[in-house]
């Protein structure tokens, strides 16, 4: 199988997996199609120590494909009830990817609501284990739609913490926060710029620096060694397309 | 011993202004029979703690809460409450809007009589600053710590839906995850669990592992037999989701309200409701939720 037919799906699933590559033996989390097989991808490949759920209560030996399971029987190995959830993560042994609808430059993110907090133009879901998580445990973003409306100066409801100095006050315990890298459909970043600010550290080939600065409501860090995303291996392709993803879940994630 | 009582005896014990707590958790495992007798009653002014799904929405849509304590209301498989939203976008009440580990916590308190429990949990987010009623408090030791203290989250009444009781009020969960009902209802005044079936105490033990016992007799006051009692959520193993009830339920947030309660809410009593639906055996038949 040659690599250069891939798609941009693909692309932000192999440089997903990346996050969870030096991770060892933590709950992977991805939430969302693409975090979700990019954590498939991770423990199929460079990192089998990684736990993985069914996305209800059992922990699996295998990812489970998303998607209709045609006849797929999960492979249990233990039981992850949400109460088990909540004493992982405050433990810290796990590492999400998750999809906020804002996030700022130190990693401060939004699943709560848009507008004003009283009476708000969008609710969404509510804060749910953003708070608990990223003060915890590792975390990483993926964002589908990289624009200004999403990388913004400030977040309308602050649902995760982030590296904002200004954000803790006298204390407060901050090194269990590691926010490690944001994954969009321009490129990848991580969190190493100045006070523990956003960084852009590659462009995925189909974009550029000026593209990513254009579609970023704060102003951008660029890493000196800044370079492209390395694209997905025909091994890669092969395991996403016919046993990580049978059902082309990841097909609906950019709909052309 | 006989805790065995009705839904409407249940609904009678809950007055204006109480606090609510609600077992399951978004589309799974809530009472919902429970709930819309609730709906049916002249029942106001209610703070409500659940992980919300659509007991939460309803009761928004129905104009009866005063106050909600959530970390989410979500459908699961729909990401988004149309009723929760439209109501919280019209301001029409209070929240605490916290973590989900925070929600435990504040349940875990109150059920050991503790005022508060401590935690990293909250902390340099809008949650601490939107929620100022919620207090820091100082590690003793030598560490020093700043940590939240979430309060205790007491209800007067808590209501839950399970698979099997026995009359005694010992209840079984037979679905992968309990979720925190019996928190719930350790941290209640008054707890009412409804069931799909009420069994003999020994049926509880032959049918499951000892583990799926999840409330003991002394956390119940009141077990009411509701079969397809958690419809439109789950209550696996017996059935799954209605994703198809629950597209009709969202939809109607744009402006047919009134005849989703006409037809599901106010038509009258539970067969009814379960014939609306496509009777039990279409019910029996919904397959339990993918992820």
């Amino acid at each position: 199988m040659s690599n250069d037919d891939y798609t941009l799906a693909e692309l932000c699933i192999t440089a997903s997996a990346e996050v969870w590559r030096d991770d060892g033996e933590v709950l992977a989390t991805g939430i969302g199609v693409i975090p979700r097989l990019a954590a498939s991808l991770a423990k199929a490949s460079f990192n089998q120590d990684l736990m993985m759920t069914d996305g209800e209560a059992y922990l699996v030996t295998e990812p489970v494909p998303p998607g209709p399971r045609n006849g797929y029987e999960i492979q249990v190995e233990a039981w992850m009830p949400y109460r088990r959830v909540f004493e992982n993560l405050w433990s810290g042994k796990r590492h999400a990817m998750v999809g906020p609808t804002q996030i700022d430059r130190y990693g401060q993110a939004n699943i709560s609501c848009i507008g004003d907090y009283a009476s708000p133009k969008a609710m969404l879901l509510g804060v749910r284990g953003f708070p608990g998580n990223t003060i915890h445990h590792p975390n990483s973003f993926f964002i589908p739609n990289h624009g200004v409306r999403v990388f913004v100066e400030k977040c309308d409801m602050v649902s995760s913490v982030g590296n904002d100095p200004a954000a803790w006050g006298p204390g407060m315990r901050r090194d269990f926060v590691d926010l490690r890298r944001v994954v969009s459909n321009l490129g990848v970043f991580d969190f190493q710029g100045p006070d523990g600010s956003m960084r852009l550290i590659s462009v995925h080939p189909e974009s550029s620096v000026d593209e990513v600065r254009e579609n970023t409501g704060f102003e951008l860090t660029v890493a000196d060694d800044c370079g492209v995303t390395a694209v997905p291996t025909s091994d890669q392709l092969q395991l996403i397309r016919e046993t990580l993803d049978p059902n082309n879940q990841r097909a609906n994630v950019f709909p052309s | 011993m006989d805790k065995r009582t009705s839904i409407g005896e249940v609904v009678a014990e809950i007055r204006d202004g109480m606090t609510l707590g609600i077992g399951g958790w978004g589309a799974r495992r809530k009472p919902m029979a429970l709930i819309r007798e609730l709906l049916r009653s002249p029942v106001k002014d209610l703070t409500v703690v659940s992980y919300g799904g659509p007991d939460v929405g309803m009761l928004c849509a129905t104009g009866k809460v005063r106050k909600l304590v959530f970390g989410f209301v979500s459908l699961d498989l729909i990401p988004l409450e149309a009723h929760f939203r439209a109501a919280r976008q019209r301001g029409e009440f209070e929240v605490m809007e916290i973590d989900e580990g925070m929600l435990q916590w504040g349940l875990r308190a109150a059920a050991m009589r503790m005022p508060f429990l401590p935690t990293r949990v909250g902390l340099a987010t809008d949650v601490q600053r939107s929620n100022p009623e919620i207090k820091t408090i100082q590690s003793p030791y030598e560490d020093g710590e700043t940590l939240l203290a979430m309060p205790a989250l007491e209800l007067d009444v808590a209501l839950c839906h399970v698979n099997q009781a026995d009359e005694r009020g010992n209840c079984q969960i037979l679905g992968p995850d309990p979720f925190f009902d019996d928190l719930f209802c350790r941290a209640a005044k008054q707890a009412f669990v409804s069931c799909e079936r009420v069994v003999p105490t020994e049926t509880l033990t032959s049918e499951g592992c000892i583990h799926s016992i999840h409330m003991d007799r002394s956390l119940v006051d009141g077990i009411v037999e509701a079969p397809f009692g958690a419809h439109p959520t789950s209550c696996a193993p017996d059935y799954g989701i209605d994703v198809e009830h629950l597209r009709e339920y969202s939809a109607s947030a744009k402006g047919s309200w009134d005849e989703y309660c006409a037809k599901y809410i106010t038509a009258g009593d539970d067969a009814g409701y379960l014939d609306a639906n496509g009777g039990t055996e279409r019910i029996s038949g919904i397959e339990p939720p993918i992820f």
